[in-house]
């Protein structure tokens, strides 16, 4: 027990770069999914007939009332029962992309809504149909009004995704506790974990710093 | 002449409000025809459901041979399939009086979009014909620039050049100088000048009856949903025969 944090990390480290690959595919798949479908939800919640945008409403509300772990642990232990198996992996992507999308079709709608409807009227006056109006003249707007949102979405979901060691996902934060239990060194492998979140967030962020200023208008 | 637009008994409602009570109007090819009228009295809503911005709820509008918006299948008014309506607006090009570039988009990307997207032209001849039209609103050399980068006038001007490049067959103008400062008024009036002396065939809601008397073939007093008077402006506005109309013109300045 005389070994120092630096030597254990050191034999540790390719079982912490697994965690982390792990951590960074499961957070990077629910992220896109769940990006995917929130446009469709977004545009089914603003443009879709009656029908069609109250279904959309009842799965945001829902989804988004619900803890991300009952989530988790409903699409691992529940819907084997209704003979959908999925193993821990995939469940644990499903709950989060599930999770994603809700939040990302409520941003999608107030981005949306905050352009004005003369935008929507001058693509159709040109006989744009509506979705090429959505795709060169709204989604654009949209996307940039969105991007701060979607940053604080995507950087949920990677801390979220946490959550699945409880269902036995070998991510980072179950990676380091497994660590932990062999070495009794909570503190310096806590801290190390949290620094690679931080790190994985910072990244996220700089990427929607990025794509917002790729997305700005020219005012001047 | 070849009769180009044809309305018959428009009707139109917000909810329980009747906006417009059975409009006719008939537009022949190269006729400049202006729309004036109190708020409210019905002309924005006309024009808009020329090119099905609003629906409407009975009547006919036939333009360049197609009837707009709706068809009659087994007796039943049917409303056209998204498809047909977009196609069919493309026989229109409409200016806004809130102007509506694409703020994303420089002058020249406005204007190419529903060249390259709606007409499916080449990117290089789009591009081209693009700067022909923004030459010739005197735009030519912002072409580069984004909407937030230029002027109220000159946004309008892009804007002309946007729709009147994808050569429609009737031109709407939605009270396009309103929003505009009163030094940028003129700049627009006379592209849409120079455009009506070349015979393009163009329907205006306007407040500048100047401009009314000087350039329409025919003038249309809207009151009420419906039309009040019509003929030619230099008649109408010097001995308007509805009382309504010589209020109108006298509360517009117009003496």
């Amino acid at each position: 027990m005389n070994q120092s944090f630096l030597d254990v990390l050191w034999l540790a480290r390719m079982q912490i770069l697994q965690g982390l690959g792990m951590t960074l595919l499961i957070s990077a798949l629910a992220i896109v999914v769940g990006t995917f479908v929130g446009v469709f939800v977004g545009l089914a919640l603003t443009y879709g007939a009656t029908p069609l945008r109250w279904l959309a409403r009842i799965y945001t509300d829902f989804i988004r009332g619900t803890p991300v772990l009952v989530l988790i642990l409903a699409s691992y232990y529940i819907l084997g029962t209704v003979g959908v198996h999925l193993d821990a992996f995939q469940a644990g992507v499903l709950a989060l992309a599930v999770f994603c999308s809700s939040h990302i079709g409520e941003i999608v709608r107030g981005a949306l809504q905050t352009i004005h409807r003369g935008q929507t009227e001058a693509a159709k006056a040109i006989g744009l149909t509506f979705s090429q109006t959505f795709l060169y003249v709204l989604m654009p707007q949209a996307a940039r009004q969105a991007m701060p949102s979607w940053v604080n979405t995507a950087a949920e979901i990677v801390k979220a995704s946490t959550l699945l060691s409880v269902i036995g996902v070998a991510e980072l934060l179950l990676t380091n506790q497994q660590i932990i239990a062999r070495t009794f060194m909570s503190l310096p492998f806590y801290f190390s974990c949290g620094f690679l979140y931080f790190l994985i967030n910072f990244g996220i962020e700089r990427f929607g710093k990025y794509v917002e200023r790729r997305l700005a208008i020219s005012t001047n | 002449m070849t009769q180009l637009l044809s309305i018959k008994g428009l009707h139109k409602s917000y909810g329980k409000t009747e906006v417009l009570k059975g409009v006719d109007c008939d537009m022949q090819q190269g006729d400049v025809v202006c729309i004036i009228g109190s708020s409210g009295s019905g002309k924005t809503t006309m024009l808009r459901c020329i090119n099905m911005l609003e629906d409407f709820d009975a009547g006919t509008i036939e333009l360049d041979g197609q009837t707009i918006g709706y068809e009659t299948r087994g007796g039943q008014r049917h409303r056209r399939n998204e498809r047909e309506i977009a196609q069919q607006r493309a026989l229109t090009g409409m200016v806004f009086q809130q102007f509506n570039l694409f703020p994303h988009m420089t002058a020249l990307d406005n204007v190419t979009l529903g060249l390259v997207k709606v007409k499916k032209m080449e990117r290089a001849a789009a591009v081209e014909l693009a700067e022909h039209w923004l030459d010739r609103v005197g735009l030519l050399a912002r072409k580069g620039h984004y909407p937030g980068q230029l002027s109220g006038g000159q946004q309008q001007r892009v804007a002309i050049a946007r729709a009147i490049a994808m050569t429609p067959k009737l031109m709407l103008f939605d009270e396009v100088t309103s929003a505009l400062d009163p030094e940028l008024v003129n700049e627009v009036l006379q592209v849409i000048k120079d455009l009506a002396r070349e015979g393009m065939t163009m329907l205006l809601v306007t407040h500048e009856m100047r401009f009314a008397y000087e350039v329409a073939t025919r003038v249309i007093f809207m009151n009420g949903g419906r039309i009040g008077e019509e003929g030619d402006p230099k008649k109408m506005f010097h001995s308007p025969t509805t009382e309504r109309l010589g209020e109108f013109l006298k509360s517009s300045g117009f003496s």
